[in-house]
């Protein structure tokens, strides 16, 4: 096992350098004078720019440039804001856990829901219910989601009023932020009814950012469920006068799982790509609308950083799920 | 004894040829209810598309001033000169949609056509040369799959400026990394099999043995990614224009016309509800199609 992670992560390197290559080339690629870029000063005069110019190296050959690149991100320097003026590095921790409170609820709705709608759907194959499921499915994986997340805000914080429009939390409560996770900060704050105000507020995201999710584990699931149901090792315990449940629920789901933790895993970097415009509409304060932010307001530093942590996020993610696949399926360790 | 020799008892009948084998393919494809009416759906909305300056019953961009955020015809308060309303400005919705489509379709287009093109060579060139041009080309894929799709796109998007092309070129760029990879594979598991090293052996040059020889047998996953990236490219684009980073207002482009029309989302609901549905019936179509054709296409499946 251990000569399988090393491996694993050995091959991660040359991903990682070239990750690094490619963001470091973002700012050398964007049009317009490279000082004015990352320093956001417009009219300075010859000797500033100069000084700015050396100051930022963009005066030294560019292997050299990448080095200093190189090395001040693996020690955790991605050089400031232009517009908060804070380190990149800070500001993108500072805002994570809320995007991963978001995508881990996200996540949960659509396994939680995805897993058994697929397994019903596999065990009454063909049924009006299969059908029905497969083809919520297939508009659940159609969806727009941003157009989705506008039309249950239309629905449950317009018509209804059930749910608040945007942001994390009323303004109302204000505790201290121990965890970043609104969650468990307001529950440990122990303030009355704050812990009810986040849960509102997590809602609506969720259930938009999980849908595709959801839906891709369901027809997932499905597939793989079917494909194991066929196996001879499921008739047999079948001919054995086992029971339906304990056939479906044991035996076969636990071959079944194997391909479906694949693909929850394959699922991140969709995450990630709604988080962007489900942390837009509800105006959620993550890593995602960030983003947006600092494209729009040419705050290029931070979107360089930005790139460069959400892809390393992505490549440990995938390599903790290349390992869980090693250790819930021990054959592919051995190859 | 002649007659045997001239006709074998057990003779393989079955027709072979471009038309036995697209006809073998229809017969599987219309087995399937639900991708006959995705394709249903497409031809319409392409004719809808082609047609535009023809169906739609007002400009595109003409604004009617006395008639600002008109509700659809079944609400009270609407008129019956616009049957989905008009938006903040006077514009006919429907009309909008109408000429919408041919944006929509068109991104899908290029960016399949483009994506399809450059990662079917790099894939063939990938299989086929191996050694340091496949490492090469293998490790720059893995970089842009590192990146979430729409992450990357709006990246390329900041470099390149914002505008429709820019947001075709960058999910392009993204989407092409499923087509090399996909080609690849499928050449690597070729390039071992009897009739490839018959054709080598008899002397065709390495073009016309990529090109000719094992790209036909490639083909299945190929067309089925084709379908697949078909509706995300129009997902994609329509994400860009409504972050603002994709076609530019007036434009009547599905996910701008989003854009525009957020901030009445309390008070016009048709003004939101109706682009996002024409994008959900676009896109669920295409991946209707997509599904039906990788079932006729699929070889494990067809028999079973």
């Amino acid at each position: 096992m251990l000569a399988f992670i090393l491996r694993r992560v050995g091959l991660l390197i040359p991903t990682f350098i070239g990750i690094t290559i490619a963001t470091f080339g973002f700012i050398r690629l964007l049009p317009g004078d490279p000082v004015l870029l990352m320093a956001g000063e417009r009219g300075t005069s010859p000797e500033r720019a100069a000084q700015l110019m050396h100051q930022f190296g963009f005066d030294r050959p560019l292997y050299v440039q990448y080095f200093d690149f190189l090395t001040s991100a693996l020690s955790g320097d991605l050089g400031n804001s232009l517009i908060t003026k804070r380190p990149v590095f800070e500001e993108f921790w500072s805002l994570f856990p809320a995007t991963f409170e978001l995508t881990a609820a996200a996540m949960l709705f659509g396994i939680l829901l995805g897993i058994p709608a697929g397994i019903i759907a596999a065990t009454r194959r063909g049924s009006w219910l299969d059908q029905t499921l497969m083809g919520t499915a297939l508009v659940g994986y159609s969806m727009p989601i941003f157009w989705w997340g506008l039309l249950l805000i239309i629905v449950f914080s317009g018509m209804l009023g059930w749910t608040p429009v945007s942001g994390r939390i009323s303004l109302f409560y204000y505790f201290p932020n121990v965890t970043g996770l609104m969650l468990v900060d307001s529950l440990l704050s122990g303030e009355k009814g704050a812990f009810g105000s986040a849960v509102s507020h997590l809602i609506l995201p969720s259930i938009v950012l999980g849908t595709i999710p959801l839906a891709v584990i369901a027809r997932q699931t499905r597939s793989a469920m079917l494909e194991v149901l066929g196996e001879d090792y499921v008739r047999t315990a079948r001919a054995k006068g086992m029971s339906s449940l304990r056939v479906v629920g044991v035996h076969a789901l636990r071959n079944a799982m194997i391909p479906v933790v694949t693909t929850i895993g394959l699922q991140i970097g969709v995450l990630i790509t709604g988080a962007i415009l489900t942390e837009t509409i509800f105006s959620w304060p993550g890593i995602g609308k960030w983003m947006v932010d600092s494209i729009f307001r040419r705050d290029y530093p931070a979107v360089q950083g930005g790139l460069l942590l959400i892809a390393v996020n992505v490549m440990v993610v995938n390599l903790v799920v290349d390992l869980l696949y090693g250790l819930i399926n021990p054959r592919i360790r051995h190859r | 004894m002649t007659d045997i020799l001239r006709e074998p008892a057990i003779a393989d009948r079955r027709p072979t040829g471009l038309r036995a084998s697209l006809s073998e393919f229809w017969y599987y494809f219309s087995e399937n209810r639900g991708a006959v009416m995705g394709l249903w759906i497409f031809v319409i909305v392409c004719f809808v598309a082609i047609f535009a300056d023809l169906i739609a019953p007002h400009g595109p961009a003409t604004q009617y001033r006395e008639a600002l955020l008109t509700p659809p015809v079944w609400q009270s308060g609407g008129d019956w000169r616009f049957l989905l309303g008009t938006d903040a400005v006077g514009r006919d919705i429907l009309s909008r949609l109408i000429y919408g489509s041919r944006y929509s379709l068109f991104v899908g287009c290029i960016v399949v056509a483009g994506a399809m093109i450059v990662g079917v060579a790099l894939g063939l060139i990938a299989g086929f040369v191996g050694g340091v041009v496949d490492t090469l080309i293998v490790r720059i894929m893995d970089i842009i799959l590192a990146f979430p799709n729409l992450l990357l796109a709006l990246a390329l998007v900041a470099i390149l400026g914002p505008s429709l092309t820019n947001a075709i070129i960058a999910i392009a760029i993204v989407q092409q990394p499923h087509y090399v990879r996909l080609t690849r594979a499928a050449v690597l598991g070729e390039k071992q099999k009897d009739y490839v090293t018959a054709a080598r052996v008899a002397g065709v040059g390495p073009w016309r043995l990529m090109g000719v020889t094992i790209l036909p047998n490639c083909l299945a996953p190929l067309i089925v990614q084709g379908a697949l990236s078909f509706s995300s490219a129009i997902l994609d684009a329509a994400s860009l224009g409504f972050l603002g980073m994709g076609a530019q207002p007036p434009t009547p482009e599905w996910g701008t016309m989003l854009a525009e029309a957020r901030e009445f989302i309390l008070r016009a609901w048709w003004v939101v509800t109706m682009p996002g549905l024409a994008i959900l019936i676009v896109v669920l179509a295409i991946n209707l199609i997509g599904d039906g054709l990788r079932d006729a296409l699929d070889p494990k499946l067809k028999r079973a």
